[in-house]
């Protein structure tokens, strides 16, 4: 087995583990911290599907954005959507066979890289031409862009351009998984692609990538207005009745 | 006044939103609390050697406490949903009157303790050091956000800003830096009963003066009652209804709605004020220690219910807060909410047929409401979500014939704070209470040009104060403000139901 192989290997597993550990410890850390109040933003629903209703509109079409700001809606909803197909459609390279509807989603998945450039090209643009949002961004937030759009561009100049050996690619995933690991073809733009997107799980905890498990973690989106038919009572809160 | 002359914003025509402008309320600040008003409540007096340790500390503690701050201080992508939502930035085009930006000013150093990059990378993420320059900008614009929440809305994510503001003046509070006009209206509320900080004997002797009136006007005995045990109702209304104009004029508003009702109430001296300061300075402890004020008043009146006035942050923390802060409330009434708004208390009336208008006393007003901003994005009436738009409207409509809403996107969960929210209402903070009511004064300009509207209701002490301070710097008459109650005081018909 070649050097290259086991370090792509080691790095994968490295990022696997701090994508999941560092993820699992923050929503941990989310779950115990206390909301002592009941602070829905209202109007606010009243029962538990009607949150649950709430947080998917919030989820899947990103009802507040919209409310908020029609273009960063577009782009950031076009990015989104186009990620989630990439994504599924990159499930094929972890199974064998492949599940019916991950080889339906093939066609889009493939095509939604283009929208997916196109998504983050746009809200890239906002950081510069809108004043505000120029205020607000940080090296940070440019560098985040950075990463996803290298990703995605490497990423499609695989499929379009320089085609890499999927084949080879697909058997070295799959012995990542069954820990019998197979050479990774030393493409350069596959190894780009890999390392990039290592990256990305690796800061996917510590930054504000966050904003994924937070969503539903967030109190004016996640609570139910029954303040006045449920008390809602912390533990630290119901230490000072005692006093 | 030491406030320096500042220039009134011309309205537009339609809304313009500001191009940045850098620095432009870094010289806003409020008045620093006395160490006599600090440790009368229990913070200490003054910044002392050591308060970074202590702040950062605190922030720990706050983080442990409080999901919301916690998720907050992670979940913000910069994507600037926020960022034209504000009024105060709307009204200054400072940068920092931005929600995200505002946070910012806290996340900064909660990266630098909390965070594995901010602690190994500061630069890349802009985290900083907490030191007396970061404690500036947090005086200067944790002091300029009223807590209306409208950024919450917008955000993806939920993100509060009133959450993260109450939070920063917890933790300066914590250090010894307070502000004054807030601090010294808790001390006084736990020493007087009441944020004007009027004795019970002054009490007494308004609302006797109050009956006479009434009486005047009216010819019949319409009674305000103090501290009557075995009514019916206790009603906890802000101070400001005791002595301020318009609000007095709700006072008797809601006065004639018992009586005409046939509701036996009273006020108590005790709990002689609806607002909850607690709220404003994020402390959790004087919130429900001002709350437990209501409580033992009623219990000790032996009434069977409870009903707030007109008061918009009392109604957040008396709706939204007071189950968990000082219930259960089995030991009142259970027929009815608890607590009751007054407005949710005449509509219950208005739909079972105990009251009667004369629409026409008010035909002299074209009315709009202005959606007081914690009543609409942090409270609720009635049963259905939203009510608290549709419940006042409701009642202005029956009680008066010519009504217009203000444009979409400046009432009901989108309506701006009238400028003067979150402890802000001090003459210090006078330029930031005018620049922050634009957003406001350009939507009411509106109706006023195209539909003759001459009259702004709403159900809350603060905007009404504030209202009636700033409506003149935009060419309007002061009086162009006043309570949902007043417009039903001028209608109801009083005396031949019983």
């Amino acid at each position: 087995m070649n050097a290259l192989t086991v370090a792509y290997a080691a790095l994968f597993y490295i990022a696997t583990a701090v994508f999941v550990i560092g993820l699992a410890s923050k929503i941990r850390c989310y779950l115990r911290t206390p909301a002592p109040l009941k602070i829905p933003t209202t109007p606010a629903p009243t029962t538990t599907t009607g949150v649950a209703l709430r947080l998917t509109r919030e989820v899947v079409l990103f009802e507040s954005l919209f409310k908020s700001s029609k273009w960063t809606w577009l782009f950031g909803w076009l990015f989104h959507a186009a990620l989630l197909l990439v994504l599924l459609r990159h499930v094929r390279y972890f199974q064998q066979p492949v599940w019916t509807p991950i080889v339906w989603v093939q066609a889009f998945g493939t095509y939604a890289g283009f929208v997916m450039v196109c998504g983050l090209a746009g809200l890239w643009a906002r950081r510069f031409l809108v004043d505000r949002v120029r205020y607000i961004s940080t090296p940070s937030d440019h560098l985040h862009l950075a990463l996803l759009g290298a990703i995605a561009v490497s990423g499609l100049g695989m499929r379009f351009v320089a085609h890499t050996d999927i084949v080879a690619l697909k058997a070295f995933v799959l012995g990542l998984m069954r820990f019998d690991l197979q050479p990774l073809p030393p493409d350069p733009l596959l190894l780009l692609h890999l390392s990039l997107v290592a990256l990305l799980l690796i800061v996917f905890p510590i930054s504000k990538l966050l904003h994924a498990p937070g969503l539903f973690f967030s109190p004016t989106r996640n609570q139910a207005d029954t303040s006045r038919e449920a008390r809602h009572i912390a533990a630290w809160a119901a230490a000072l009745e005692k006093k | 006044m030491a406030t320096v002359a500042f220039e009134t914003p011309k309205l537009k025509p339609y809304p313009v939103i500001p191009l940045v402008a850098e620095g432009a309320m870094a010289h806003s600040k409020p008045y620093v609390a006395s160490p006599a008003i600090q440790s009368n409540i229990g913070f200490p007096g003054e910044l002392t050697e050591g308060w970074e340790q202590r702040a950062v500390a605190k922030m720990g503690e706050l983080l442990d406490k409080y999901r919301s701050l916690r998720v907050y201080m992670d979940a913000c992508v910069h994507c600037g949903a926020c960022s034209d939502k504000c009024h105060y930035f709307l009204g200054t085009g400072d940068p920092k009157n931005m929600p995200v930006a505002r946070q910012d000013l806290m996340r900064a150093v909660y990266r630098r303790y909390f965070t594995f990059a901010g602690k190994h990378f500061p630069k890349l993420v802009g985290a900083l050091d907490m030191t007396k320059e970061v404690l500036d900008d947090w005086w200067r614009y944790y002091n300029q956000c009223s807590e209306c929440r409208r950024c919450s809305v917008f955000c993806p994510y939920g993100i509060d800003t009133a959450e993260v503001t109450m939070a920063a003046r917890e933790i300066m509070d914590s250090v010894g830096l307070g502000q004054k006009y807030a601090n010294e209206i808790i001390g006084k509320v736990h020493r007087i009963g009441n944020n004007l900080g009027i004795p019970g004997p002054a009490l007494e002797d308004t609302l006797f003066g109050l009956e006479e009136d009434t009486k005047e006007e009216t010819g019949l005995d319409v009674r305000f009652p103090l501290d009557v045990e075995g009514a019916e109702v206790l009603l906890v209304t802000p101070s400001a209804d005791f002595f301020s104009e318009p609000h007095v004029e709700s006072l008797i508003g809601y006065a004639k709605v018992f009586h005409a009702a046939g509701i036996s109430w009273t006020l108590s001296s005790k709990a002689s004020e609806a607002g909850n300061f607690g709220l404003f300075i994020g402390n959790y402890e004087q919130m429900r220690n001002i709350s437990l004020r209501v409580k033992e008043a009623a219990q000790a009146l032996g009434v069977r219910r409870i009903v707030i006035g007109e008061c918009g942050h009392a109604w957040r923390v008396a709706y939204s807060f007071w189950n968990t802060l000082i219930g259960p409330f089995d030991w009142l009434d259970a027929r009815y909410p608890v607590p009751q708004h007054i407005c949710e208390f005449t509509h219950d009336l208005i739909e079972r047929g105990a009251l009667k208008f004369d629409k026409e006393k008010n035909d002299d007003r074209v009315i709009t409401f202005h959606d007081s901003c914690n009543v609409a994005r942090a409270s609720r009436m009635g049963s259905m979500p939203g009510g608290q738009f549709v419940i006042p409207r409701e009642i202005i409509k029956t009680v008066a014939n010519h009504f217009h809403d203000m444009a979409a996107g400046t009432i009901r969960e989108a309506t701006f704070c009238c400028g003067g929210g979150g402890g802000l209402l001090t003459d210090d903070l006078l330029e930031l209470r005018v620049k922050g009511a634009l957003p406001r004064m350009e939507a009411l300009k509106t109706v006023v040009d195209e539909h003759g509207v001459n009259f702004m209701a709403t159900i809350c002490a603060i905007c009404k104060a504030q209202f009636s301070k700033v409506l003149p710097y935009y060419g309007f008459d002061m009086s162009m403000v006043g309570g949902v109650h007043q417009l039903v005081g001028k209608a109801i018909r009083l005396g031949e139901l019983h």
